[in-house]
């Protein structure tokens, strides 16, 4: 079908420039999916900007991988006449699309990007932000940075060379214009530093920004003291080029991660607009119309498509639900509801379509409060730098610097009071904590970025250290243990033949519900080919209990024990399909979550580190095997609700731990956020995940004790630069008071400590990484 | 010795030439998506078959 429209356009270079280019539409899309898009209040809140000849739109099409998906979205506009033009932005997987609102639509255009297989995905936060752009400042500050660097170097350079002492009036000019480039450095560029500095010292704590706040300040001080009273050249050579540096790392760090979202509520997952049902009261007949999500009222009869989330609490009213609550519960199969039972916001029609009626708005519904319930336990537990293990020392560093400092003052003050300025100012640039700063920033920076080419991607450089100090680890079952989406059935009972299996599996291919899919997928694995199958007769279904038909002349029943033979209680752990032919009780499959592979040998290496446990939403039907996965000494807590588990975390940091959390789904939400470190695992690191800490792709699962080991050396190597920078230091500092370093040997020295600090941050933490095969 | 300042005033002068330069790349958004513009280089302009307007491809 996408190849009958791309033939008909001369679009078939799409198929040249890739082997196998595309990727297999899976789900077929509902005709009306993107009729909220006609509405005009909808399509406000998504356009970037319009007038009578162009609409400017933005999509995110998660589906964007390869180069012949860029061509083929930037050749639209043959397509769909009425397209402008068609932009990709690769790394953001966006589209954004100019058309001429005169001959196509919005709603035609995202119809458009979905025939071809790029469903642009919409959602409820797109619509609230649509226009926000990321801030390229940190860049500007950078690029002048080190223009101002690059610049007070030349011009610093004749007077460390001492040439301009035949000519006042050159020197004057040059320590003049060398004052006129820094000013850009301190006024503008070092700000992230100053704002970070001044929200530490608002919340009553003295980051890592504070001394180099207070560094800067008085280099650009004295420099601006010297060169005005003609004593000296000051220092804004060195203190643009540090600057520069350590902005160099922020924006190192940045890029990494330009295109993690980590900060995601539920209107991350929730659609744009819905379809309503309204009542005509002239002609007593339902008409269909799309209201927004903010236009939800309690009373409102909503239509809910197979496949569409359940956007507020509500009773069902029409239909047969079969709710997937894996996203909010974690319990791994669907659930029937009958009519007039509560259906909880975030569930997923997986069955036909459905009607209900909204007893409790967007805002109030208990998947809205499970997350702002959250937001409120984020503040108390996670301030900034709890754990980082810079701050501390950091703060200690302040302290010690400005004691010796007021020290030097003192002495002077009694000894010759003309050289207190000139003694203070030089302890405060010369234990500028840039070494500590740079070693961290740049340890930490590339660690991220090795810990990001494992796809592990994290937060921030806070979060490395809250890697390496954990020593507790809680895994999510559903979803993290396990793999996504994937079952297992185990049969037990009487052997069948052959010819019965098939016969059972022709007989659950006939329902719909999914654990007869399960089945029949299962049974038909392998046996593709079965040539003609024999007809069902008599084939009936009964809702929530099982199936049965004659096939060659058997009489074959599916389901619950109390459907085939009428006893009431079924004593067996999870959930079972009872097999009977010819009404003889075979056996039964027994339904059983796929492990991920590795699991033993995880548990084994991480328990070196820290000790574990397990919650899950699911019920203990799979205890023992989890028992057996991860090892004795782990502790298993089945049925918990998201509520319980972050109680769960709360009990564990009360007693000391340092918690690492590792879930997937929006019901683990509230425990990644009460956790130290809340990871977020993910099939593809495009998914949506829940609000956390860090992203690990779940391939990279069993690369975890890996990452904590990377984590920890990180420590090390940083704590290792910093002593290294002291010594190299207080040689300098010795070297310069009984006056046997020239100016010139000083002004290499510097960079060059720097320089070393760098190489040595760098290369160890390469050689480590390499060293555990990262 | 006074005309090393004219030469220092051309040399912060060239330097500031390039500083624009790059406030301008950033500006135009080279250092955001650096994926898509060498690949879309490769790729050829075609002559456009004509669309026949009986047969709008939006409706397959």
């Amino acid at each position: 079908m996408v190849f009958q429209l791309l033939d008909h356009s001369g679009l078939c270079t799409y198929y040249r420039l890739n082997d196998h280019p595309g990727i297999n539409r899976r789900i077929g899309v509902r005709k009306d999916k993107f009729a909220f898009l006609d509405d005009p209040k909808v399509a406000a809140g998504l356009i970037a900007f319009q007038n009578d000849t162009e609409t400017h739109v933005q999509f995110y099409a998660p589906q964007i991988h390869c180069s012949s998906c860029l061509y083929l979205l930037e050749q639209l506009h043959r397509l769909d006449p009425g397209i402008i033009s068609s932009r990709v932005d690769f790394a953001a997987k966006q589209v954004r699309l100019i058309f001429d609102p005169r001959r196509t639509s919005l709603r035609a255009a995202a119809e458009l990007l979905t025939s071809i297989g790029y469903e642009p995905h919409i959602s409820l936060r797109d619509w609230d932000a649509p226009r926000s752009k990321p801030s390229s400042g940190l860049l500007f500050q950078l690029g002048i940075a080190g223009f101002c660097f690059a610049n007070s170097m030349l011009i610093s350079f004749p007077e460390y060379l001492g040439l301009d002492l035949s000519e006042p009036s050159i020197q004057r000019v040059f320590r003049y214009l060398n004052f006129l480039v820094s000013l850009p450095v301190v006024l503008y560029c070092a700000r992230p530093f100053y704002a970070s500095a001044w929200k530490g010292l608002r919340h009553r704590f003295l980051n890592i920004d504070a001394p180099i706040v207070l560094a800067i300040g008085v280099t650009f001080v004295r420099s601006v003291w010297e060169v005005f009273s003609g004593q000296g050249s000051g220092y804004f050579d060195s203190m643009s080029g540090i600057v520069f540096l350590m902005l160099a790392g922020r924006v190192l760090q940045d890029r990494t991660y330009r295109n993690l979202s980590f900060d995601r509520d539920y209107r991350s997952y929730f659609p744009v607009a819905v379809t309503v049902l309204v009542r005509n009261e002239t002609t007593g007949e339902d008409g269909e119309t799309i209201k927004t999500m903010a236009d939800i009222r309690t009373g409102d009869t909503l239509r809910i498509y197979s496949g569409e989330l359940i956007p507020a609490d509500g009773i069902l009213t029409r239909g047969k639900a079969l709710i997937d609550y894996s996203f909010v519960t974690g319990e791994s199969l669907p659930v029937d509801k009958q009519m007039g039972e509560l259906l909880y916001a975030g569930g997923r029609q997986t069955g036909a379509a459905i009607e209900m009626l909204v007893v409790r708005e967007v805002a109030q519904s208990y998947l809205t409060q499970l997350w702002n319930r959250k937001d409120k336990n984020d503040r108390t537990s996670k301030t900034e730098g709890d754990f980082s293990f810079v701050h501390p020392l950091s703060r200690y560093f302040t302290y010690i610097v400005l004691a010796v400092a007021a020290a030097a003052a003192f002495y002077w003050s009694t000894h010759d009071p003309a050289r207190v300025w000139n003694s203070v100012t030089a302890v405060l640039i010369v234990a500028c904590p840039c070494a500590l700063f740079l070693s961290s920033t740049f340890t930490n920076g590339n660690l991220l970025r090795i810990l990001g080419r494992n796809h592990f991607y994290l937060r921030n450089a806070e979060t490395i250290e809250r890697v390496a100090v954990s020593n507790h680890i809680v895994f999510d079952k559903t979803g993290t243990l396990t793999e996504a989406g994937r079952q297992e059935l185990f049969y037990t009972g009487d052997e069948l033949t052959p010819k019965q299996q098939a016969s059972v599996a022709i007989l659950a291919a006939q329902s719909h519900h999914p654990l007869s899919k399960t089945l029949s997928r299962h049974l038909n694995a392998g046996r593709m080919n079965a040539g003609r199958s024999p007809e069902v007769q008599h084939f009936q279904e009964i809702p929530g209990k099982g199936v049965e038909g004659i096939i060659s002349h058997e009489r074959i029943a599916l389901g619950s024990l109390a459907f085939l033979t009428g006893e009431s209680k079924d004593k067996g752990k999870g959930t079972r399909i009872y097999v009977a032919i010819d009404r003889k009780l075979l056996g039964f499959y027994s339904t059983s979550n796929r492990y991920r592979e590795g699991l033993p040998d995880l548990a084994c290496k991480v328990k070196k580190y820290a000790t574990l446990s397990v919650l899950s939403g699911d019920n203990a039907r799979e205890e023992d095997q989890v028992q057996e996965l991860l090892g004795r000494d782990t502790v298993l807590l089945f049925d918990q609700t998201p509520v319980g588990k972050s109680r769960y975390i709360q009990h564990l940091q009360r007693i000391g731990k340092k918690v690492m959390m590792i879930g997937d789904g929006l019901n683990d939400a509230g425990a990644l956020q009460q956790s130290d470190i809340g990871i977020a695992l993910t099939e593809d690191s495009n998914n949506f995940t829940p609000a956390s800490d860090a992203i690990l792709r779940a391939d990279g699962l069993g690369r975890l004790p890996d990452f904590i080991r990377l984590c920890r050396a990180g420590k090390r190597i940083i704590l290792a630069s910093f002593i290294l920078s002291i010594v190299y230091n207080l040689v300098g500092l010795a070297f310069a008071v009984s006056g046997a370093l020239s100016p010139l040997v000083a002004a290499i020295l510097m960079p060059s400590s720097s320089l070393t600090i760098l190489l040595v941050t760098y290369g160890s933490s390469n050689g480590v990484a390499r060293w555990l095969r990262l | 010795m006074s005309v090393i300042i004219i030469l220092l005033i051309a040399s912060l002068f060239i330097a500031l030439l390039f500083l624009a330069a790059f406030v301008r790349s950033v500006r135009n958004g080279q250092f955001e998506d650096d994926y898509s513009p060498p690949r879309r280089i490769l790729f050829d302009d075609e002559a456009l078959p004509a669309i026949d307007p009986d047969k709008n491809p939006t409706n397959q």
